[in-house]
């Protein structure tokens, strides 16, 4: 059976940065196939059954932990969640000895979620398993990003020549991130906006060849000027720390950022919105616009369970990837 | 229904494989002719019968068994199923199979459901379309219907309906090649390194 057997020659998923255009579209692919099982009765196959998925969740977070969760359940797999609070990393133990600890029980997979940019990519270094990242600081967060392309793709056909807006405080946003590097891989043009106090100079080079395909707002209507896709980003207080505030009020950045019915205008016709959730009504959406039939929010949701699906699925077996290619009996 | 064929002397060779014609387009054709016929026998009076095809090889064949059965007797609804998810070697260290959809566009229960595929070998494919079948529901019965029966079983598994017998050595590989022209269907053996 050689066609269709492939290798995904990544032992983890750190990072967009790290997958050529082919190999995200292969993810998406993947991601397509396990939509069907969300919608059967028994939503389970056997395919991780006995592995151990665990999450490692020790920043704040349920929607990004339950579908990871429930990813790893319908595959079977038992999944355990360890949190923040209430874990040992509250009685001050390091990262690192929380990464040995639990590779002593030897799961499958660690998926790691903290507040440390490279995080992710640490714990991989220090244990056996195959390692997601779902989420590091301010660096990346990979499943987000395949989620939101193969929604993008699902609803305009593809992704190359689109022009997609993305909204918010970019300079915190991991999101932000990895959606640059796997929308410009795929051929679509990225209009970043953002107040000039949450948008990095010179985040273009992010895009590597493709900085070409990057342009920076700091006006939304500028920004969502014939837009396909308009992607709106939470407001991260609780990132952005103490001291002055980036912006004076939320009114304020509601009015100058934030999507309504009027602004959204700007955009085309067909444009659809994306959040990655959850969102602020009314700071950097309108509830009426989050409400509309133009937005994507609840199937980002539902796809997002099949792409996890998808990692898990590719990522999820135990041993080495061979070296030579051939069949499965 | 079939007998043993030997494999007759036409070659092709790459530079790792022989690769010889078992059974040509007018014998795929009265091959499924015969499979036809065999469910007709069977399932004289059902108005509950159900084709399943095993992706990606059984798919085709489905589609073919149905046009004859639409001509013959009464529609007969196809589905399609994927196992990649069901296969019990995927912790060989092998690449990672394709993952295709499952369809089955009509209920489960109270139907008679014949699986359909190319080859029937070692057994476990068909093992595995079972579970993933069963998953979506209770069949009244499940039968198999396969155009090539090549022998080494490795499970307890057994075709209902059976095109030809093929007496093989398990380090040949079978292949059925059925495409959109019914005019270049064949079946073929190769030797050679496994690729």
């Amino acid at each position: 059976m050689s066609k269709g057997m492939r290798h995904f020659p990544h032992r983890h998923l750190l990072g967009i940065e790290g997958l050529s255009a082919e190999e995200i579209t292969q993810l998406l692919d993947l991601g397509e196939s396990f939509l069907e099982i969300g919608e059967r009765p028994i939503k389970k196959v056997p395919t991780l059954r006995g592995r151990t998925v665990i999450n490692l969740f020790l920043e704040a977070s349920t929607r990004t932990r339950t579908s990871f969760e429930i990813a790893a359940k319908r595959l079977s797999a038992d999944a355990v969640n360890v949190s923040g609070s209430g874990s040992s990393t509250s009685k001050g133990e390091t990262l690192l000895d929380t990464a040995r600890n639990l590779a002593a029980m030897r799961p499958d997979v660690v998926v790691i979620r903290h507040h440390a940019s490279g995080a992710a990519e640490f714990v991989s270094r220090h244990i056996d398993a195959a390692v997601v990242n779902a989420g590091d600081g301010t660096h990346e967060h990979p499943t987000q990003a395949l989620l939101d392309a193969s929604t993008i793709r699902h609803h305009k056909g593809t992704i190359g020549g689109l022009e997609i807006a993305i909204v918010g405080d970019i300079e915190h946003s991991r999101v932000a991130r990895s959606n640059l590097y796997a929308l410009t891989r795929l051929g679509a043009n990225v209009r970043l906006c953002a107040p000039f106090t949450m948008m990095p100079r010179g985040i273009e080079s992010m895009a590597g060849e493709h900085r070409s395909r990057v342009s920076t707002h700091h006006r939304l209507e500028s920004a969502l000027d014939g837009a396909d896709v308009v992607m709106m980003l939470r407001i991260q207080r609780e990132r952005m720390g103490d001291g002055p505030g980036r912006f004076p009020t939320n009114r304020e950045y509601s009015r100058r950022f934030g999507l309504s019915p009027r602004t959204l205008e700007h955009a085309r016709p067909d444009a659809i919105v994306m959040h990655p959730g959850p969102i602020n009504r009314g700071v950097e959406m309108d509830p009426s616009v989050a409400d509309s039939g133009r937005s994507v929010v609840l199937e980002q949701v539902t796809r997002g369970v099949a792409l996890r699906m998808a990692v898990l699925y590719l990522l999820g077996a135990a041993g080495p990837i061979p070296s030579d290619s051939s069949d499965a009996p | 229904m079939g007998g043993v064929t030997r494999p007759r002397a036409m070659t092709a060779s790459d530079d790792q494989h022989d690769e010889r014609v078992v059974l040509d387009a007018a014998r795929v054709a009265s091959s499924l002719d015969a499979l036809t016929e065999a469910i007709v026998t069977r399932h004289r009076e059902s108005t509950a019968l159900a084709l399943v095809g095993i992706r990606t090889g059984g798919l085709t064949l489905a589609h073919r068994i149905a046009e004859r059965l639409s001509a013959k007797t009464r529609a007969v609804p196809v589905g399609a199923i994927d196992i990649a998810l069901y296969r019990d070697d995927l912790f060989e260290g092998l690449p990672r199979p394709q993952v295709g959809s499952t369809e089955l566009p009509f209920a489960l229960p109270g139907r008679v459901v014949v699986l359909v595929d190319d080859v029937l070998f070692t057994g476990r494919t068909v093992r595995a379309a079972l579970d993933a079948l069963i998953d979506h529901g209770r069949p009244r019965a499940v039968e198999l219907a396969v155009l090539v029966d090549r022998g080494h079983r490795e499970l307890p598994i057994q075709a209902d309906f059976v095109g030809v017998s093929l007496d093989t050595s398990r380090d040949e590989q079978v292949k059925v090649r059925v495409g959109a022209d019914p005019s270049q269907d064949r079946v073929v053996i190769r030797t050679g390194r496994r690729s």
